[in-house]
């Protein structure tokens, strides 16, 4: 960062004090209809950086060369800023917002599900676009969305966006699929090895299925289900739970159980699959006819940051061309800076992964809090709000 | 008590006597009550505060809810959580599954413990007996996490456990059976131990009147040894059992899709972040083990701890 403008400390200060009284963090119950996010100060000018930021990110989204020494978009940026980058894995969204309330972090590459529970729970503030030079040229397609963005003012930048994919050992499951049912059969010859991800968000898998499979259910959006949808969903699932071996969110975890074949299909991410691969696990991944749930991922500020400044910084970083090309390679997903795709190795990587490809993304479902107001548009109905989906993903596991 | 200081005063001389020290001993000899109060406030404070406070704040906390948005603590007490886990099956399913793990666990150890203990105790020469004492104690000092990572590794399918059984998919895999086995293997030596002191105090005497009156092995052991190692058997199984009943690691590792109350309470703190509830699905295994230390009180089992 060659162009930090420099700020008193004061300034900053004075800042982040004021952003520390802003309300006592949404305490209004029902979301959405006319609920407003918690007063948060956005920073005002750059300052010095304060040598460290605290990171929360999905596992392959901050990588430092330790696990590949080719792959690494840290070191450059340590010795540039002079900020030492500190990062926590978080394993689910759920992790991911329960890490950001202890206020210990800087900045968190937040999924749709996580975004806008962190804005309206107070702990994110508004993003100053004008302090992060490379948010220009992020894809318009990814700007001021429903889970980055409140009224018109962004709440983060966007990181990539992406579907999650169904991985399968290539010499045991024969033909290779093409559909999710192979996950979601009760008669699947891989009875006891298939997996699923562990968290409550997975039942919106089971709503994507069910579009295809069960259209008079006439599920519109797999994140906003009534009753009935709901109830198939569950009943999908713990059918499903019959022929589960075990469930992952630790994927260091899932890379083992692949590798010895005590898992040999279910879902999966792109990066996964390849750290598999690269551990010389026989698996392949495919994104189902059915479509999938995917991710589109902000990097978002905490509100009560101690690092704002290297956070700032951090986020410029992370969508700039050469960077963000690393990480949408590295993960497997489509990146959000539209320079980004002449920066891959792999000069097809954007098309591969459909980074300009609006009608492809529209059949991935990206993952969003379910609330009780129905987000497929629905007023004649209350849906499961996500406190329904956690309890219910208890007693799908039995 | 004054005579004391008279008679110290020639030995000690005035300075002595006089001293800020010495008068604050003789005073402390006086007030006995002031001396014990001194000396307990330190670990007695530890006890109430840090140990009973927490379980009150647990308690308390259990009675509240949470925003299922924004995730904020909802400070008003209700009954709502406990009404869940009552209403609910799959809690007590949960709840009867982790109790039925910790039985097994604990059986199966108390079974292995007892010869083990025995030979220990009776059998081996003194010192066979050092070498046992420090095999059993070693794995203790090797960490939780490598130990129930490397029986991940054993039970893996075609690992050594299939390999022994014969082939790949013949051993347990991951699952329930791989929890006990693995959670046994990791609490054997909190049950060895116990049972090893009571039979050490077990005079060998008793053994012999036994064997001079006609008895033979099974009956001496029936009737002699066994009635009097039960309060330690019953010592080494608090640990066994309250240690299974908490465990949640183990049965994330190698439990493969099965869950505990453990996994449900960590669930909640950390997937759900529904603190509240996590406090009170806590309060389950906390009366479990009340119940299970009031009924083992009566068996005179505390005294062997």
């Amino acid at each position: 960062m060659k162009k930090v403008r420099i700020l008193t400390a004061i300034a900053a200060a004075g800042l982040l004090a004021l952003a520390g009284c802003g309300g006592d963090g949404g305490g209004t119950p029902a979301p959405g209809g006319g609920l407003k996010p918690p007063e948060r100060t956005k920073l005002a000018a750059l300052g010095t950086g304060e040598g460290q930021v605290n990171l929360v990110a999905w596992g392959g989204y901050v990588e430092d060369g330790s696990n590949d020494p080719k792959v690494d978009w840290v070191t450059g940026f340590e010795q540039a800023t002079g900020c030492q980058v500190n990062v926590k894995i978080g394993n689910t969204s759920d992790e991911m917002v329960t890490l950001m309330k202890t206020g210990e972090y800087d900045a968190v590459s937040a999924s749709g599900d996580a975004s806008l529970r962190l804005i309206y729970g107070g702990d994110v503030a508004p993003v100053n676009t004008d302090l992060i030079p490379n948010y220009k040229d992020v894809f318009d397609g990814l700007k001021n969305k429903a889970w980055n963005a409140i009224d018109g003012v962004p709440y983060g930048v966007p990181h990539g966006r992406g579907a999650n994919l169904l991985m399968y050992r290539t010499d045991v499951v024969t033909p290779a699929p093409t559909s999710w049912s192979v996950v979601f059969d009760a008669n699947s010859p891989h009875k006891g090895k298939v997996t699923a991800y562990d968290s409550p968000i997975y039942i919106a898998d089971a709503a994507v299925y069910l579009m295809t499979h069960k259209p008079e259910l006439n599920i519109k959006n797999p994140y906003a289900l009534d009753d009935t949808q709901f109830q198939a969903a569950i009943d999908l699932l713990k059918q499903q739970n019959t022929v589960i071996g075990e469930y992952w969110s630790d994927f260091t975890k899932e890379i083992q159980a692949f590798k010895s074949g005590d898992t040999v299909v279910g879902t999966t991410w792109q990066v996964i699959t390849n750290l598999a691969k690269a551990d010389k696990a026989p698996v392949e991944a495919i994104l189902p006819s059915e479509g999938s749930t995917g991710w589109s991922d902000t990097w978002m500020i905490s509100d009560k940051a101690k690092h704002p400044n290297c956070a700032y910084m951090w986020m410029n970083h992370i969508i700039s061309p050469e960077a963000n090309a690393g990480v949408a390679e590295w993960f497997g997903e489509a990146p959000s800076n539209k320079l980004a795709c002449a920066k891959t190795a792999d000069k097809n990587h954007c098309t591969t992964f459909h980074a300009e490809d609006e009608a492809y993304f529209s059949k991935v479902w990206y993952w969003t809090t379910p609330i009780e107001q129905c987000l497929d548009g629905r007023t004649d109905v209350k849906c499961k709000d996500y406190s329904a989906w956690t309890q219910a993903w208890t007693t799908i596991k039995g | 008590m004054s005579a004391v200081s008279t008679v110290d005063r020639p030995v000690g001389g005035a300075t002595a006597a006089g001293g800020p020290v010495r008068r604050l001993a003789s005073w402390l000899h006086r007030h006995g009550w002031v001396r014990l109060t001194a000396l307990l406030s330190a670990p007695m404070a530890w006890l109430v505060v840090a140990y009973l406070g927490s379980l009150a704040v647990l308690l308390i906390s259990s009675l509240w809810t949470v925003n299922s948005f924004t995730g904020q603590l909802v400070r008003e007490p209700t009954l709502d959580n406990f009404r869940t886990i009552f209403a609910e099956p799959v809690y007590r399913n949960v709840a009867v599954r982790s109790v039925a793990v910790a039985v097994a666990v604990t059986i199966i150890d108390a079974l292995i413990a007892l010869p083990m203990a025995f030979f220990m105790a009776k059998v081996a020469s003194p010192r066979v007996r050092a070498w046992l004492v420090i095999a059993i104690l070693t794995p203790l000092w090797a960490s939780y996490l490598v130990k129930a990572y490397s029986w991940r590794v054993m039970l893996a399918n075609g690992g050594p456990v299939d390999w022994l059984l014969g082939g790949a998919g013949n051993g347990p895999g991951y699952g329930l059976t791989a929890t006990i086995l693995v959670l046994a293997y990791l609490w054997l030596p909190y049950m060895i131990l116990p049972i090893y002191a009571g039979l050490d105090r077990l005079p060998n005497s008793l053994m012999e009147a036994s064997a001079d009156l006609g008895g033979r092995g099974g009956r001496t052991f029936s009737s002699i040894v066994l009635p009097m190692i039960v309060p330690s058997v019953i010592a080494g199984s608090i640990f066994t059992f309250s240690l299974s009943l908490g465990d949640y690691i183990t049965v994330q590792i190698v439990g493969g899709k099965t869950q505990l109350i453990g996994n449900l309470v960590y669930a909640n703190i950390g997937a759900a972040n529904n603190l509240p509830f996590a406090a009170a699905l806590a309060t389950i295994p906390v009366f479990i083990m009340i119940g299970y230390l009031v009924a083992v009180r009566r068996s005179g089992a505390l005294d062997e701890l």
